[in-house]
């Protein structure tokens, strides 16, 4: 029986970030602000300017020399392993011992009394080396036979070449998808302070604290014990503070303990972009079988990806571009194959969808060709390619989909934003507008939420109830301005029933939660929510036994209720209960441990059920063109997301509003540009662009579908919302082509590849002219 | 001659005064580094994101005005006789949040909050300047914050309801003003500033007359406005660019005037000063303005010094080539006036000898029939360097041709008139055709470059298009708009 009190901070009502007093003062503190213990020293990375060479020697005495530098590190200065990767396959040094394989490849780290002196001296080395032909994107990786980085997954079900062979109409294209740099505004920075015997401490950026522990040990050669990794807050990190933090922590960790001095490696934002990975680009060949009606008979499709120089985690990444490959739509007859190829280039990584972006944008291109080819409303050609009920429900990977809610999620959408009318206009308006041409677009998602690497898919927390009512929460989750640590503690708050104000959230540390999985695959709730509320129940199921026995009554005559205990007829205030608690020797603390039920998965047979549950969602966009120039303007956008039953709805939103915005970045501003030398020239903000406030659309409309409740038992029946709408952006994508298609009537589909620049958009727009 | 060898300045309304100032010592690392005010953050060091930004308020003639700047490119010394005002400095004495402030909290204008003191830092100067903006102003003021969490849209949110916060004249920094104003001018002291080491010192003179002495004497100094690209000299290529002159703060050579027929602008007159004049003289050039960088840029940047450095890729150059701009050069006493164009020679190569410095620029007003255009193409809409600019002025004589200047950005090694295309125009008729044929004569003028922001064939494609855009743009009989909406 609850009156209608209720606490501050519940779960499913909308909440403040728990930082944003500190973020709008500047008095929230990121690895940078640390204060710096006297004589804290300063590392800087001295990199290659070629990109792929045998080292002869690197000359460093110029370094050495240099004003204010104390020494540096090279491979030979490792006291245990030299590597980092982060997948096991010991395929990345920390600094390289025979060969350069790309340009910008970090080869020693100088150490200096200011980051000024390190900057500066860094650039004095010699490097003797030979150097030889190198191959930057996945196509000339293949011509010149370069190797796959990690072993390549095929997804197969049905009879493929049958398929094909009585194929009612087919198409065959190719599509190539640009990388993409997080360009979070913090950059990499690490700040490592030794401690005693082998300890040392390291207050960096990472998403994978546990991670990042791990290799500090590995390549100091002690046991990670030895360790301890802390993380306060990120100045964002969308992935690539994944396992890209590692070589920063080591060789911060490395000098601290060589020199027994404090040391702080940052980056500039040059070579953070350069020295580090990135979304990988995908060049993707596909072949599609489909009915007159539009109806997909068989699709096989060829996932070329640059994944750089070592493997890193481009093994899972080009796996989930498969499992993604199929979006929203049923395959009847399937074939999915990824070659990740080794280029010379930096090695790329995690970036927020973690490859499933470029699987489902192939899924909505070869819509958008049937839809094209049949001379259809490629809406039409996307309901009907929906994963429906019995045998039009089994995935690629032989996963059923179970919970699909795309069919009333994508008809609401197509109402409130008047998909149908506001079509019809702009093929109007496009029949006698001469420069200007418009586009729209209605595409869906379906994203699988779990690692597929199944065994990240648990997390712990630690729970401290004080014996004056104040709660201290910690899980192994890392905050990085998605909100966890706020959503973290309502479900903490609405489970003692207190105000949020009461919980004390804390810096995330491997010396509280051993063992964490990369705050990463939008798990970061799922997850750490669970394993928080299993240490809170623990807790409550101690104070349970105690009340009951203590006021001899049944247990579920221990009611907690909003900032008070009921027991039988008697009410306490939750601290003086828990006073009471605590002098009869209750234990308030408790670990808790989640790990998530029902996943399996089989990469050798590519069968298994990778993902727990879907998060849907659907984005109409609108955009005008000028065919002129190609620029161009994103009028309208409206999105319908799917969260379940939302913890934080007001945070959510912002994710999705933000997961929209870096989408339609990747795929139109955002542009990663090689020289012939193999040097990156996009790398930092005033050669690679990010989206702009102006670059919002015009009108802006996003709404949670507040209907939706997750089927399976996740936290709260909440979804994940991390990563499932940076595809929406693809709506935008799938305008402009339909604005490029207007120049010659719609007949055929656009070749037009990602990013859509403007100058993608003219030439294409010229290609379309030029073939009449 | 006397100097001073310390400079002295306001932070955060408490007097400052530091000795030794090197040239390339930045504001953002003084204030991290020396002063530990880690609010302001490093995001890019190029003056691009805005994490950095922070307040400047300087004394000009009509009082104490604050602008939002980038604190990372702006050069400690460049801050003598300024209030330098930070995020720690927003929220007022009784320690509640600032308007600005509590209105990005409540309207969940935060994630990751690495940006976020940036934000609220443009945010305040607008709100100073435009307590009631529209969703277009804001955009404008934020062109230089970059955003990577929220897609923006919740900082919009916030931006227009700030003034249901509270309203400027209740604000600490418009409540002091008047003492903060008496406080600059006893900085004032008329007097030439010569500190930092011996092979880094930095030089601020004390009027337009004493930079003249002070360049005849250091011929090779480096001239810095607005440090908006000799910021990243140091910042991203670790140059040595001592000693350098400073002269933004030199109000004698900021002036922005019309003389007769044309418009004076002063070599340190920022973008921002500049902004009414354009608009009242030449209307073309202010969607083009707006689109220079980003606020705090604007807020440094000069005119003069976009000239003087010779970039290819300038935003000025083309436009006021168009327009037929002269510039005026000054050494010591001597003064030498050219046509804007000739300044340029080739690739980093500019007609200025050493000791000599941009004084002015002239730029005739538009002359009866005259028609004048201003076009940018960026991969970016905002705040980007362009692949292709122009500036195209176009006479008519009874619908005849007889006037044609059309200078491009970003198509050669220098800004530079289209000769060719301009003879094509010439003598003919108005109409699609004549600049149909200049677009065909324009592979003769120009051989463009392919790099990260364009390939040669699209800068060629667009520059030819351009010119089309300028018929249809200027035809009396078109009816519908050519041009993507500006808001």
């Amino acid at each position: 029986m609850k009156d209608n009190v209720s606490i501050r901070g519940a779960a499913h009502t909308d909440r403040i970030h728990d930082s944003a007093t500190k973020h709008v003062t500047g008095a929230a503190d990121y690895t940078d602000d640390i204060v710096e213990p006297v004589g804290t020293l300063h590392a800087y990375l001295g990199v290659s300017d070629v990109a792929h060479a045998t080292i002869r020697s690197l000359d460093l005495d110029a370094v050495r020399a240099a004003p204010g530098v104390v020494g540096v590190l090279t491979a030979a200065d490792i006291p245990g392993h030299n590597d980092i990767s982060p997948t096991g396959q010991n395929d990345e040094p920390v600094f390289p011992t025979d060969k350069i394989q790309f340009h910008g490849q970090p080869l020693f780290a100088v150490i200096a009394e200011t980051r000024d002196a390190a900057r500066r001296a860094a650039e004095l080395v010699k490097v003797d080396c030979e150097v030889l032909p190198h191959a930057l994107d996945p196509i000339a990786a293949q011509d010149a036979g370069y190797p796959h980085v990690t072993a390549p997954l095929k997804l197969e079900r049905g009879a493929v070449d049958p398929a094909f062979a009585k194929a009612t109409n087919r198409i065959k294209g190719r599509m190539e998808v640009g990388g993409q740099d997080h360009m979070y505004l913090e950059g990499h920075i690490a700040f490592a302070i030794p401690g005693e015997d082998d300890d040392v401490v390291v207050h960096c950026s990472t998403q994978h604290p546990s991670e990042a522990q791990h290799m500090v040990a590995h390549v100091l050669g002690v046991p990670s014990n030895a360790v301890t990794v802390n993380v306060r807050r990120m100045g964002g990190g969308f992935g690539g503070k994944e396992s890209q933090m590692n070589l920063f922590c080591v060789v911060a960790a490395m000098a601290a303990k060589k020199w027994g001095r404090a040391v702080k490696i940052r980056p500039d934002r040059d070579q953070d972009m350069t020295a580090t990975g990135k979304r990988h680009d995908f060049v993707i060949d596909y072949d599609v079988a489909f009915d007159d009606a539009g109806r997909i008979e068989a699709v096989d499709g060829t996932f070329a990806a640059r994944c750089g120089y070592t493997s890193d985690l481009s093994g899972p990444v080009t796996d989930r571009a498969l499992f993604h490959a199929d979006n929203a739509y049923f395959y009847p007859n399937v074939r999915l194959v990824s070659h990740p190829m080794k280029t010379n280039t930096v090695s790329n990584t995690a970036f927020r969808g973690f490859g499933g972006p470029q699987g489902v944008i192939a899924a909505e291109r070869i819509i958008e060709e049937i839809a094209f080819a049949t001379g259809q409303d490629p809406l039409d050609v996307r309901k009907a390619n929906f994963y429906g009920g019995k045998g039009r429900d089994l995935t690629p990977y032989h996963q059923a989909v179970e919970d699909n809610i795309l069919d009333r999620l994508v008809g609401e959408l197509e109402d409130s934003a008047d998909y149908r009318a506001r079509r019809k206009a702009i093929l109007d308006f496009n029949a006698t507008s001469r420069v200007l041409k418009k586009g729209i677009a209605l595409t869906p998602v379906k994203f699988g939420i779990s690692f597929t690497a199944t065994w990240y898919n648990q997390a712990g927390a630690l729970v401290h109830v004080y014996n004056d009512g104040s709660i201290h929460l910690n899980h192994g989750g890392t905050e990085m301005g998605q909100g966890l640590n706020t959503k973290v503690a309502q479900v903490v708050a609405e489970a003692f029933q207190v105000d949020i104000s009461r919980i004390k959230i804390t810096k995330t540390t491997t010396e509280k939660v051993p063992n964490t999985s990369a705050t990463a695959a939008s798990s970061g709730t799922d997850l750490n929510g669970m394993a928080a509320l299993n240490a809170v129940e623990q807790i409550k199921a101690r104070l349970v036994d105690f009340a009951a026995e203590k006021w001899n009554v049944a247990p579920d005559a221990v009611q907690f209720e909003p900032n008070q205990v009921h027991i039988g007829d008697e009410v306490l205030t939750f601290d003086a209960f828990i006073k009471q608690a605590y002098m009869a020797r209750v234990q308030l603390s408790a670990a808790g441990f989640y790990k998530t039920p029902k996943i399996h998965w089989d990469r050798a047979s590519g069968k298994g059920r990778p993902f727990y549950y879907y998060a849907y969602g659907a984005a109409c966009s609108e955009v005008t063109i000028d065919t002129l120039t190609g620029e161009y303007r994103v009028d309208r956008t409206d999105i319908l997301h799917d969260v379940g039953r939302s913890l934080n709805p007001v945070l959510d939103k912002g994710q999705v509003e933000g997961a929209f915005i870096q989408g339609m970045g990747w795929l139109t501003t955002e542009e990663l540009w090689w020289d012939d030398a193999g040097r990156l020239r996009t790398h930092a903000p005033s050669t690679y662009k990010i989206p702009l406030a102006s670059d919002r659309p015009r009108e802006f409309n996003v709404k949670l579908a507040d209907w939706s409740e997750n089927r399976e038992l996740t936290i709260k029946r909440s979804k994940a919302v991390g990563e499932p709408p940076f595809m929406l952006g693809i709506s935008v994508f799938e305008a402009l082509s339909m604005a490029v298609a207007s120049v010659a009537d719609y007949r055929n589909c656009p070749r037009l590849d990602a990013p859509a620049t403007p100058e993608r958009v003219l030439m294409a727009v010229e290609r379309l002219k030029a073939a009449g | 001659m006397t100097y001073r060898s310390h400079i002295h300045f306001l932070l955060n309304g408490q007097p400052v005064t530091v000795a030794d100032v090197a040239a390339d010592q930045t504001l953002l690392d003084f204030l991290r580094l020396n002063r530990r005010l880690t609010g302001t953050k490093e995001g890019c060091a190029e003056g691009d994101c805005g994490a950095c930004t922070v307040l400047v308020g300087r004394l000009a003639d009509d009082g104490l005005t604050y602008e939002p700047v980038n604190a990372c490119i702006r050069f400690l010394a460049s801050l003598d006789g300024c209030h330098v005002v930070t995020i720690e400095h927003v929220s007022g004495p009784d320690g509640r949040l600032h308007p600005v402030q509590q209105a990005m909290v409540d309207h969940h204008g935060s994630q990751c909050g690495f940006c976020t003191p940036g934000f609220v830092m443009s945010l305040y100067a607008l709100w100073m300047e435009t307590p009631e903006p529209t969703e277009t102003q804001v955009e404008t003021a934020l062109q230089g914050n970059l955003c990577r969490c929220t897609g923006y849209a919740p900082i919009i949110r916030a931006a227009v309801a700030v003034s249901r916060y509270g309203t400027p004249s209740a604000d600490h920094l418009n409540t002091e003003r008047e003492a903060v104003i008496a406080q600059l001018r006893d900085l004032q002291d008329g007097q030439r500033v010569v500190t930092g080491p011996a092979d880094n010192q930095a030089i601020l003179p004390a009027d337009v007359d004493d930079l003249a002495e002070v360049l005849a004497d250091h011929p090779k100094a480096t001239i810095v406005a607005g440090a908006t690209d000799v910021g990243l000299w140091v910042t991203k290529f670790l140059r040595p660019i001592g000693p350098a002159v400073f002269i933004g703060h030199l109000t004698g050579m900021k002036t922005v005037r019309r003389d007769g027929d044309a418009l004076i602008i002063g070599a340190t007159a920022t973008y921002t000063e500049c902004q009414d004049a354009i608009a009242e003289i030449f209307p073309h050039l202010t969607p083009y303005w707006d689109r220079i960088a980003g606020w705090q840029v604007r807020n440094m940047g000069t005119v003069g010094g976009n000239i003087a450095n010779g970039s290819p890729i300038g935003d000025t150059p083309p436009v006021l080539i168009a327009l037929g701009a002269e510039v005026t050069l000054r050494h010591g006493s001597d003064r030498r006036t050219m046509a804007l164009q000739d300044f340029f020679i080739d690739y980093g190569k500019q007609d200025r000898k050493p000791g000599e410095f941009v004084e002015s620029i002239r730029v005739p007003c538009p002359a009866p029939g005259q028609r004048d255009a201003a076009y940018k193409i960026s991969k970016r809409r905002d705040e980007d360097i362009s692949s292709v600019a122009v500036g195209i002025s176009v006479t008519l004589t009874d619908n005849v041709i007889t006037g044609a200047r059309i200078a491009f950005g970003g198509m050669a090694a220098t800004p530079k008139r289209a000769a060719a295309a301009e003879a094509a125009l010439l003598g003919q008729a108005w109409g699609e055709a004549a600049f149909d044929a200049a677009a065909a004569a324009l592979p003769q003028d120009f051989q463009p470059l392919t790099d990260w922001r364009a390939s040669s064939e699209y800068r060629m494609l667009s520059a030819q298009n351009l010119l089309r855009r300028f018929f249809l743009d200027h035809d009396d009989a078109a009816r519908a708009p050519v041009q993507l909406a500006t808001a």
